[in-house]
């Protein structure tokens, strides 16, 4: 590991600087800082801030996985929650018909999750940019109609029940409690994600990215790894949903829709394409947008002006709407997200007050 | 076999699916003029449709005035929507270009919602009577005048991209638009003005529905029925538009007669037109009419 400051500009002289995780040793720390701090979280924290953490570091989870494949291999996804479902259903009814140990459940829906994405994938071999757009959509919609269909697998519209997290006799259920099972999958997902995109595989996933038909002739395998793509998105997606599925103890087709999918999208592209940590960002940003809203309704209606009560009914529609407009906004402003934004307010500050 | 029905569904198909083809239309014609695909194009259909409902039934403007006030707002909301969203991100990768479409999308269908609300809200009586009898067959007014219109659309159409000359700097600038715009043609104004007859005529099919069966927000259901109408039938042909939507309408149709008939599964209707466009995906992605791009380095 390097030393705690690094020089300006790019002195990176070996590989292995260039590839590293951590750029400085303050970094790490403050990675490690923020771990720490979370795990404290339960004892001070209230159960509606808890409950807000566990379900950004769910979808932190859906959304990374989303950003390995748009990101990173630039293959664009639009049917990312029918996965996510997916992982939820399998977690599901694995525990609950096989008696499969919850902590076993998760990473087998994932991998079973994975292994439809991998099938799934497959048109990707053949289609790019909007068609594959197109194709992932009509996949979300025949997804969501297996689910309302499928009686034995998903409980039809009645939704089915999972077991709650359980290790070695000690029930980890609650939102205090949960909050460690969730950290531990986020810690290990990202830090296989970040190590993803220091092997030969993710540097090839870049590549298809960039050039394809610079990385084809360089001797990469463009089908092979565009389903790779898929097989590893969907993983973590299926994670995800096994997780969120134990949480919340039940599971509903109806929550899964093509809004969910966008939603997934949107924490992508706020946070950053190809960047790891943006995925965490983004998420943040859209888990807590809807809070600032209802804060600022609450705000508007303590100002105590005659449409006031027309905000506190639309409530619902003005965080959609708002979600909607972030799309735009920073799509028009911001294409880079936040992970760009981070980088820039980072440099402005290492060369202060000479910043250019 | 039931006869009576299928020929009834059919039908229905036929129609159905000539609003799609319209709509459908619409889609293609700001891909090939702009290279944008419109996730929002289902909910350009439902503001028209909300536009003039809000003012037939709450200014009680008479209808043949409320409509073209109403077209008329259309083409602007086309142009600034293209304007202040789309042209700022001219030249960016298609993840964006989709994900802004979406955007617009989630924010106008939230906006209309608050401010229509969630319920279906019917049109005031327009047409004196609701369903004429065609050899036998039960067919409402209104799809009549909207097959009626999406005729006169299409020929419309024709007319504009081949004699025009907008219509030429149209097909111009989708052929090229480096070359187009060497040649003289304002590549900006021929954006602009697609997105705003876009608009127009989605709102044209949204009134349509909104006579037939009331305004609510299922009306914007259409922008993504479309989507299985443009691949069928080609992303970057307007005929094939009309085409693969009056396929997707008949499709439509004979799953609900195979569904009530024989299989029961419920809603085979809503989820036949996506199983079309995967098979139709895979076998054959640039669909009937759409031209394969070839790639050279």
């Amino acid at each position: 590991m390097a030393g705690s400051m690094r020089p300006a500009g790019d002195y990176r002289t070996t590989y292995a600087s260039d590839r590293t995780i951590f750029p400085t040793s303050g970094s790490f720390y403050a990675v490690c800082l923020g771990i720490a701090l979370l795990c404290t979280g339960p004892f001070f924290l209230s159960s509606y801030s808890l409950a807000l953490l566990i379900q950004i570091g769910i979808y932190g989870i859906g959304a990374l996985g989303l950003n390995i494949l748009v990101g990173f291999t630039g293959q664009i996804s639009l049917g990312h929650a029918a996965f996510f479902g997916f992982g939820a259903f399998t977690s599901a009814y694995l525990s609950s018909k096989f008696a499969v140990p919850v902590a076993l459940s998760i990473p087998l829906a994932g991998i079973v999750t994975g292994l439809l994405g991998v099938i799934v994938g497959l048109p990707a071999a053949r289609l790019k940019g909007l068609y594959l757009a197109i194709a992932t959509l009509a996949s979300q919609f025949v997804l969501q109609d297996f689910f309302s269909r499928a009686q034995w697998f998903t409980g039809g519209a009645a939704g089915a029940s999972a077991e709650p997290y359980r290790l070695f006799g000690l029930s980890l259920s609650g939102d205090q409690k949960y909050l460690y099972v969730v950290l531990f999958h986020v810690v290990v997902m990202y830090v296989f994600a970040a190590n993803l995109m220091r092997t030969r595989d993710g540097r090839a996933m870049v590549a298809v990215r960039d050039h394809y038909l610079s990385a084809e002739i360089m001797g990469v395998n463009l089908t092979y790894y565009r389903i790779l793509a898929f097989g590893i998105s969907s993983l973590y997606a299926g994670v995800a949903g096994a997780l969120m599925a134990h949480y919340t103890s039940f599971v509903s087709s109806e929550a899964f829709d093509l809004l969910l999918s966008v939603n997934f999208l949107a924490m992508v592209i706020i946070g950053g394409l190809g960047s790891v940590m943006g995925s965490l960002m983004g998420t943040v940003f859209i888990m807590v947008l809807p809070e600032v809203m209802q804060a600022a309704v609450r705000n508007i209606q303590g100002l105590g002006f005659a449409q006031s009560s027309a905000f506190t009914e639309g409530l619902a529609y003005l965080k959609e709407m708002a979600i909607g407009l972030a799309i735009v906004l920073f799509l028009i402003f911001e294409p880079d997200g936040l992970a760009a934004r981070w980088r820039k307010i980072r440099a402005y500050w290492k060369l202060y007050p000479f910043s250019y | 076999m039931n006869t009576t029905l299928l020929v009834q569904l059919l039908v229905n198909g036929v129609i159905v699916g000539a609003l799609y083809g319209v709509v459908a239309m619409c889609f293609v014609l700001i891909y090939k003029a702009s290279q944008v695909v419109n996730f929002a194009q289902g909910e350009f259909v439902l503001i028209g449709a909300w536009a003039c409902w809000w003012l037939v039934a709450t200014l009680k403007l008479p209808f043949w005035l409320s409509f073209p006030v109403c077209l008329v707002f259309m083409a602007l909301l086309g142009v600034l929507v293209q304007v202040i969203v789309l042209r700022p991100l001219i030249g960016e990768p298609v993840i964006s270009i989709v994900m802004v479409t979406i955007g617009l999308s989630i924010f106008f269908q939230a906006l209309l919602k608050w401010m229509f609300g969630v319920f279906v809200q019917p049109f005031p009586q327009v047409f004196e009577t609701q369903t004429v009898q065609i050899l036998g067959l039960n067919v409402e007014s209104a799809y009549l005048m909207s097959l009626a219109i999406s005729l006169v659309i299409m020929a419309g159409f024709a007319y504009f991209f081949k004699y025009s000359r907008m219509g030429l700097a149209m097909r111009a600038t989708a052929f090229d638009q480096q070359a187009a715009q060497s040649m003289g043609v304002s590549v900006k104004q021929v954006f602009a003005i697609s997105w705003a007859i876009s608009s127009v005529v989605s709102a044209l099919a949204g009134v349509v529905v909104g006579l037939v069966s009331g305004v609510s927000a299922s009306v914007a259901n259409v922008g993504v029925k479309v989507f299985p109408a443009v691949i069928v039938g080609g992303l970057e042909s307007i005929i094939g538009g009309v085409l693969g939507g009056l396929i997707i309408g008949l499709l439509e149709g004979l799953a609900q007669f195979v569904d009530s008939e024989y299989l029961h599964v419920g809603n085979l209707i809503t989820i036949a037109p996506f199983y079309a466009m995967l098979i139709i995906l895979l076998i054959k992605p640039y669909g009937l009419f759409g031209t394969k791009t070839i790639e050279r380095v």
